[in-house]
């Protein structure tokens, strides 16, 4: 089968890992990293990979452009605004990985068909997608009139550009909440543990619904929704069973990462990554399909 | 008015949220704001116990908006200074700027003590609103000193104008808070504060230790109307600064009046070292998690102390309530 060349744009920690887990699919080539640090680990270690390596940034890209199709963004909200005008000019499309926002929300258990066509898609936030998909699992069962979710992270596991915009966090998480997962409204908050050994990312969702709840079905649509995430993120898992009080929900995930580039118990990273590669493989079949 | 040397911060209305169960009426922080007014306190906190934005089912919902509530408080002050707490992660600079319009004059920005550098967004907007700026570091008794003085510094770079050693748990001992303050003096220019729980009945004695080595911020709360124990008793304080010659200007009788007359009836019951916050100061924990560890052990048939030593052994920080629950399941299953 052929597969569909793909690039990253960001040399940090997300697109270091997106560069390993992208090695391993069968139905996309990684063909190039861009980055603007020639000292970074990132690109150091691509180019050991043989991967082909721009050092100066979208601009290298652009004068190279058939290296690849579809583009990872891996860097800030505000270099995303930047590249995506300038991708979107040559037909290139863009899973954007920042907060930027500016494409439709994906969740790849929810919503992944309704955007193949679409130019520019945007992978929310960690929290986002480990909780997303209960939301939307509940929803599917009994109305989610308000739904509510805490990440915890491991303090080293967020980096810089996290940091300094944590409302970014809690803003865009709480939209995907309502858009994609359904609730009437959304709340996200989050917390940073700085614990030593690190802690895995643990994710708590509480839904309150309307009207009466079939426990039975809920809990099995809960079930069966966090063996979907599984088939592309294996450490995603419920702590316990979902535990239902009246018309409340509460289920509680931890997400062990997979260990690529960042240690295990930077799930948050881990989930990013790998629902952005299940994106682009879903992406690339539909694009190799129309080429036939 | 005298001329204030320690300036006193009244955080029942936020602190006491916790102990209330996030209950505050309009009327009910309108008669504590004016009291407090009355009797020249400078700052009075207003917000949900875990700050603005606090209000989820993580750590309870408020039953009046906070945002009624700081405008309850803002139309009852005359002198005193209306301030919000900010926890970034639960609360965001919107919810600030609203507190802001609707007359909030100072703003506390606090984070886990190792944290620092998620505060810097919301400082930087509170100055440019004009706010009092405030760095708070919670669970200041879980790093070393050095730490400490590194994430204070980061705060006072953020613009703060104070930085607080926020002993949350109540487990600091007074020669670590001295250690703590004396080491913050040394290594800042901006206003040192400290924020004491009375779980191990140490409140008042760090309070005393932080304002000799330097401290002019200081909290308290009325009857000890706080989480866990509370904190340090906010009329108790005012008299003996005034046996020490310090002066709050504050009117002590005006404070007895109103922590007798006014905020005592607040209470169910009143606050007192139990066994459980108690065990939050000794383990280390968080002292807003009293209530939730106390439901939980009730429901999972668990001891509520072992809930919270767990908590501590597990080096779990303030907002995580959800490991309560977590927890307590476990034990009930071994």
């Amino acid at each position: 089968m052929p597969k569909l060349k793909v690039g990253i744009i960001g040399s940090g920690n997300i697109g270091s890992d997106l560069m390993l887990k992208l090695c391993r699919s069968t139905t996309l080539e990684l063909t190039t990293m861009i980055g603007i640090d020639p000292k970074s680990e990132g690109l150091n270690r691509a180019k050991k990979l043989g991967i082909h390596v721009i050092e100066n940034g979208i601009e290298g890209f652009l004068k190279n452009p058939d290296l690849a199709e579809i583009l990872f963004d891996a860097t800030s909200a505000k270099a995303h605004i930047h590249h995506a005008d300038l991708l979107n000019k040559i037909g290139k499309k863009v899973i954007d990985l920042t907060p930027a926002a500016l494409g439709p929300f994906v969740v790849p258990t929810v919503n992944l068909r309704e955007h193949v066509d679409v130019k520019n898609v945007n992978m929310i936030t960690c929290g986002g997608q480990a909780t997303i998909p209960i939301v939307h699992a509940v929803n599917q069962i009994c109305e989610v009139e308000y739904a509510e979710i805490v990440a915890t992270i491991a303090s080293r596991s967020a980096g810089p550009g996290t940091r300094a915009n944590i409302d970014e966090f809690t803003v865009t998480t709480s939209k995907g909440i309502e858009q994609i997962g359904g609730a009437k409204k959304g709340k996200a908050i989050i917390i940073l543990n700085p614990a030593d050994p690190p802690i895995i990312m643990r994710d708590t969702v509480y839904c309150l619904v309307d009207g009466d709840m079939d426990e039975a079905r809920v809990s099995q649509s809960i079930y069966d929704m966090v063996s979907k995430v599984q088939d592309y993120v294996p450490g995603y898992r419920l702590r316990s069973e979902p535990i239902i009080d009246g018309n409340k929900v509460t289920v509680f995930l931890e997400v062990e990462g997979a260990g690529d580039y960042l240690p295990n118990y930077s799930g948050n990273l881990d989930i990013m990554t790998s629902s952005a590669v299940k994106v682009a493989e879903e992406l690339a079949k539909v694009q190799l399909s129309n080429k036939v | 008015m005298n001329q204030r040397e320690v300036f006193i911060t009244e955080v029942a209305l936020r602190d006491g949220s916790h102990a209330v169960g996030h209950s505050y009426s309009i009327e009910q922080v309108k008669s504590v704001a004016q009291a407090l007014d009355e009797a020249n306190v400078p700052y009075i906190e207003v917000s949900h116990g875990d700050g603005l934005g606090g209000s989820s089912l993580q750590y309870g919902l408020s039953m009046t908006d906070e945002m009624e509530l700081i405008s309850a408080a803002v139309s009852v002050c005359k002198n005193s200074k209306v301030g919000v707490l900010l926890l970034p992660g639960i609360g965001t600079v919107e919810h600030l700027r609203e507190a802001e319009n609707l007359g909030a004059r100072m703003a506390r920005v606090a984070t886990h003590v190792t944290e620092a550098d998620v505060s810097k967004q919301h400082i930087e907007v509170a100055k440019k609103l004009g706010m009092e700026t405030v760095g708070f570091l919670m669970m200041a008794h879980m790093v070393s000193t050095e730490k400490l003085v590194e994430q204070a510094k980061l705060m006072e770079n953020y613009g703060a104008d104070t930085v607080y050693v926020v002993d949350s748990a109540g487990a600091l001992l007074p020669h670590q808070v001295k250690e703590r303050i004396r080491a913050l003096r040394e290594h800042l220019t901006i206003k040192i504060g400290f924020h004491g729980h009375n779980n191990l009945s140490l409140a008042m004695a760090n309070t005393l230790a932080a304002i000799e080595e330097g401290a002019t911020m200081i909290d308290g709360s009325v009857r000890c109307l706080g989480a866990g124990a509370g904190n340090t008793q906010t009329e108790v304080l005012i008299a003996v600064l005034e046996r020490m010659k310090i002066k709050t200007g504050i009117d002590l009788y005006k404070m007895m009046d109103l922590a007798e007359d006014v905020v005592a009836p607040l209470l169910d019951k009143p606050q007192e070292i139990s066994k459980g916050s108690l065990v939050l100061g000794y383990a280390g924990v968080y002292s807003s998690f009293l209530l939730h560890a106390n439901r939980a052990a009730k429901k999972f048939n668990v001891d509520s102390r072992n809930i919270l030593v767990e908590l501590g052994k597990r080096k779990v920080v303030g907002g995580q309530e959800d490991m309560i629950v977590d927890v307590a399941r476990e034990l009930a299953k071994k």
